[in-house]
């Protein structure tokens, strides 16, 4: 298990005050201090680790985050925000001495501007919110994470979301084009707006993806593209992963961009049939799902390409949707693949490693061996056309060492996309999950320039400390400047 | 002022770190065409860059290239369209705009986030940067980032780096996200709108579901300088919409266009990438003789407002919109627009259409008095000198190029 920062016992110690100060900057129901209550925030979708926060504070006002922030900045009171508490890497866990600042008051929808094809947004707006709020204009937001229905906005800023359209369409950072944010000092700072580019330093490209780390976002303006026109989708088995990969290879190299490609083994694929039957070939080692979207004769177009390009890679079964109610069926086991696999396992973990695709045969390899040597099974969930891997670790929590076994297994499984020249997330985040295994892929000078970066933003390191880095952040001694003199050596270049 | 040419990133390194004993300050480049872009440095040491250049790999089906920043840009692109990709942001070549012999450099297309005509529809060069090495101003080489097309782990400091000119770190190896190329182009023009009813149009067109990768309009003098005919002899003004992809796809979808904004000359291939070209390159602004020439993002259906409110102070004042109006490129006569460059009055005709603009051609004297990048928020601005100094804490890198002090 990952440890958290060991808890402050002045901050503890002055909870009463802290509470009470906490009520004159939110009145009413604003401030959850009972036990019961708080309850309902001590994890967010992982699980398997939790903490009551010290209190819960909900603003509903820029204002009002404002005079928290600076409270707590005063009175060295550490500040964990939360959006809909459903990442997946504990970005959310709070902390036993922080104020758990929930922004689920800030629902509104503030402007549609169709001309500009943005919304103004505040950042307890739903993902899928978004797109409810302007399809009447033909309009829909394009990152779609799996949790669409409950994440926010806010959520998906912090944590850079993507979803199954990403390849074609980006994660979060490409589709957010505008944000107003607190520090923690309690300045508020507006990056971007409704136009394009930066007009200095692009912080809006850092505000998103930092985990709640940088500051709090209270306002977001997204990006909103044309509904295309139609979608179809194929739904292709193959008698082994590599003639599966091959075929995603081969139809990104012929110059296909898919609307979503997604793979499952077989595993996901015997649990997501036996789930919601969608008609997935129960013969298949690997199954792939295809889709394209845009105007009827590029998809009809581009259909029958990659049913040559599979036909060549040796596919046992390749079926097109003819129909929208098709497509979607094509869709509801992949969408149902996470539940489905909890149908068949107590408790799973599900890890987000992305490698490049071409290392994917050594990589399920290695993943065997994995499952032999921790006695655990592991389900393929891919987000095939960008590498992103979704293992499914199943376990039980309720056996001794199981969850210590599985966690152990997804650092092995993550340490192995590093070392093919892949990552330790793609869309999930590192939060507390991945905190301990960022040496896996940045040394210290590297860790050391992120951590620059915070101190610029949070130079006290109250906002969600204990996240994203294996140490807490040290902004005096990062600050310091070593000059290397007395060790050059080269001589054959100028003296200055 | 010295000149000094690493070779490669451990030189760099060392020569940065060597520096930084006595303060003393870099003026960064690799081609060269950009030092007349942003404020003018004063430095100790010109530091060319052009050594630390090359492609490390390239792997098209994982739609990746690693290359390091002295690369120039004509290089990567041969290469890139060899295996039928492209930079889907479609970097321009800006000698004829600024200046300066040399071809352009990736590193200096990542410095200055120089994006072309396909940015409205595919996102900016900062879209397109997923990792990176680079030297800080404490003579450390880092590293951010990844070399896959899906990463989230740690701060995204390759949005960071790309815009930053030069000033957070010196570039020694980056690794971009490559798309494949369309098939096919088309270009529809539509004739003689006014700038107000253009930006309307365009505005709709990008609303319209036909993945326009391409919106411009061309005023009638702009439209007058195309080397195309069907641009040039037109019958004035030219708003212009692109369309990419298979071929039975684009053709659907300019007949489906054709129905929507009615008929016009069609540019098909060479043609509509060489109108493409010289929108990237702003030649249809480049006139004979001196012009200053400025840079507008404003909130695009505001665009025509904006290049209306210049033009009722500075009648010499000539532009054209990309971007569907989100860039407007404006040039003005030196004598007219005053000591300032016309600052004054294009910031404040700016002040009420959002956004930002840039000052990208005066002279230095021009260059060296005003804010050539727009002011901002005294917090923001805090905010930012502190990011600067937590990259490069003794200012040694291109000092003064965006603002007094970074």
């Amino acid at each position: 298990m990952i440890q958290m920062p060991e808890p402050d016992r002045s901050t503890l110690s002055r909870r009463d005050e802290i509470v009470a100060a906490l009520r004159r900057i939110v009145p009413g129901e604003g401030v959850i201090d009972s036990e019961r209550e708080r309850r309902a925030f001590e994890c967010d979708a992982l699980t398997a680790y939790r903490q009551l926060p010290m209190v819960v504070v909900l603003p509903d006002n820029t204002q009002q985050v404002v005079e928290v922030l600076r409270y707590c900045k005063a009175n060295n009171v550490k500040v964990v925000p939360r959006g809909a508490g459903t990442s997946l890497s504990g970005g959310a866990l709070p902390l036993a001495d922080g104020v758990l600042l929930g922004m689920g008051k800030f629902k509104r929808i503030l402007e549609i501007d169709v001309a500009n094809r943005c919304a103004v947004v505040q950042p307890g707006v739903t993902n899928l919110g978004v797109t409810h709020a302007v399809q009447a204009h033909g309009l829909y937001y394009a990152p779609d994470p799996s949790s669409q229905i409950a994440c926010t906005i806010g959520g998906n800023v912090a944590e850079n979301s993507g979803g199954v359209h990403c390849l074609k369409y980006g994660l979060t950072t490409n589709n957010v084009i505008g944000v107003e944010f607190v520090t923690m000092d309690g300045e508020v700072v507006r990056l971007g707006g409704k136009h394009f580019d930066a007009g200095d330093y692009d912080l809006l490209g850092v505000m998103v993806g930092s985990e709640g780390l940088l500051g709090v976002v209270t306002e977001v303006t997204v990006r909103v593209l044309p509904t295309a026109p139609g979608a179809r989708a194929l739904l292709i088995g193959f008698s082994g992963i590599e003639g599966a990969a091959d075929c995603v290879a081969e139809i990104i190299g012929s110059g296909i961009i898919p609307g979503g490609m997604e793979m499952m083994d077989r595993l996901a694929t015997e649990a997501a049939e036996a789930f919601v039957r969608a008609g997935y070939p129960l013969d298949a080692e690997a199954v792939l799902i295809v889709e394209l979207d845009g105007c009827a004769a590029e998809v009809d177009h581009l259909i029958a390409t990659i049913e040559k390009i599979a036909g060549d890679h040796g596919a046992t079964s390749c079926r097109a949707s003819q129909s929208e109610a098709e497509r979607l069926l094509f869709w509801a086991g992949r969408k149902a693949a996470f539940p489905a696999v909890g149908r068949i396992s107590p408790d799973y973990l599900c890890m987000d490693g992305t490698i490049p695709r071409k290392e994917i045969g050594r990589v399920l390899l290695r993943m065997k061996q994995l499952e032999a040597k921790y006695g655990l099974r592991v389900a393929n969930v891919f987000h095939a056309g960008d590498g992103n891997l979704h293992p499914l670790i199943l376990y039980d929590a309720n056996k001794p060492g199981e969850l210590q076994a599985a966690e152990d297994f997804g650092a092995d499984i993550l340490r192995l996309c590093v070392e093919v020249g892949g990552v330790l997330t793609g869309e999930h985040g590192v939060g507390v999950e991945k905190r301990d295994l960022m040496d896996a892929m940045f040394n210290e000078t590297d860790l050391n320039q992120q951590q620059r970066l915070k101190c610029s933003f949070d130079e006290s390191s109250l906002l969600n400390p204990g996240k994203v880095f294996p140490q807490l952040c040290r902004c005096a001694e990062l600050g310091r400047m070593h000059v290397r003199a007395g060790q050059l050596r080269f001589p054959d270049l100028p003296r200055f | 002022m010295t000149s000094l040419s690493p070779s490669d990133e451990k030189q760099l390194a060392d020569m940065v770190a060597a520096a930084a004993v006595g303060k003393q300050t870099f003026e960064i480049f690799a081609g060269g065409g950009k030092r007349g872009f942003g404020r003018p440095v004063a430095a100790d040491h010109a530091l060319d860059i052009s050594g630390i250049a090359g492609i490390v790999d390239y792997e098209p089906a994982e739609l990746i290239l690693t290359a390091r920043p002295g690369t120039p840009l004509a290089r990567i692109e041969a290469e890139l369209r060899g295996r039928g990709q492209m930079l889907a942001f479609e970097p321009p070549d800006w000698r004829g705009l600024l200046g300066g012999a040399n071809a352009p450099t990736l590193g200096g297309v990542l410095a200055c986030n120089i994006s072309g005509p396909r940015r409205v529809r595919a996102g900016a060069a900062r879209d397109f940067l997923l990792g990176f090495s680079a030297v800080n101003g404490r003579g450390e080489i880092f590293k951010a980032g990844g070399k896959v097309v899906k990463n989230v782990t740690g701060f995204d400091l390759s949005k960071l780096i790309v815009g930053s000119f030069g000033t957070l770190s010196i570039l020694t190896e980056v690794t971009l996200k490559v798309m494949p190329r369309p098939e096919t182009e088309r270009t529809i023009l539509l004739h003689a709108l006014a700038d107000e009813v253009a930006v309307g149009a365009m505005s709709a067109a990008l609303n319209a579901p036909h993945e326009i990768s391409g919106v411009a309009h061309l005023p009638e003098a702009a439209a007058r300088r195309s080397s195309l005919s069907g641009v040039a002899d037109g019958l004035g003004a030219v708003t212009a919409l692109r369309i990419e992809g298979p071929a039975p796809s684009v053709a659907f979808r300019a007949e489906a266009i054709e129905a929507a904004f009615g008929r016009g000359a069609q540019l098909e291939g060479d043609d509509s990438a060489a109108f493409w070209r010289d929108v990237g390159e702003v030649r249809p602004l480049l006139a004979d003789g001196e012009r200053i020439v400025w840079r507008l993002c404003p909130t695009p259906s505001l665009a025509a407002k904006a290049v209306e409110a210049v033009r009722a102070r500075l009648v010499a004042a000539e532009a054209f919109y990309d971007w569907g109006g989100g860039q407007v490129w404006l040039s003005l006569d030196p004598a007219e627009a005053g000591s300032d460059g016309g600052a004054a009055v294009v910031r404040d005709a700016m002040k009420a259409c959002g956004g930002h603009s840039t000052l990208i051609v005066a002279r230095k004297e021009v260059r060296s008095q005003v804010e050539v990048f727009e002011p901002a928020a005294p917090a923001l601005t805090a905010l930012a000198a502190r990011v600067k100094s937590g990259f490069d804490p003794l200012g040694l890198f291109n000092p003064g190029r965006m603002r007094e002090g970074r």
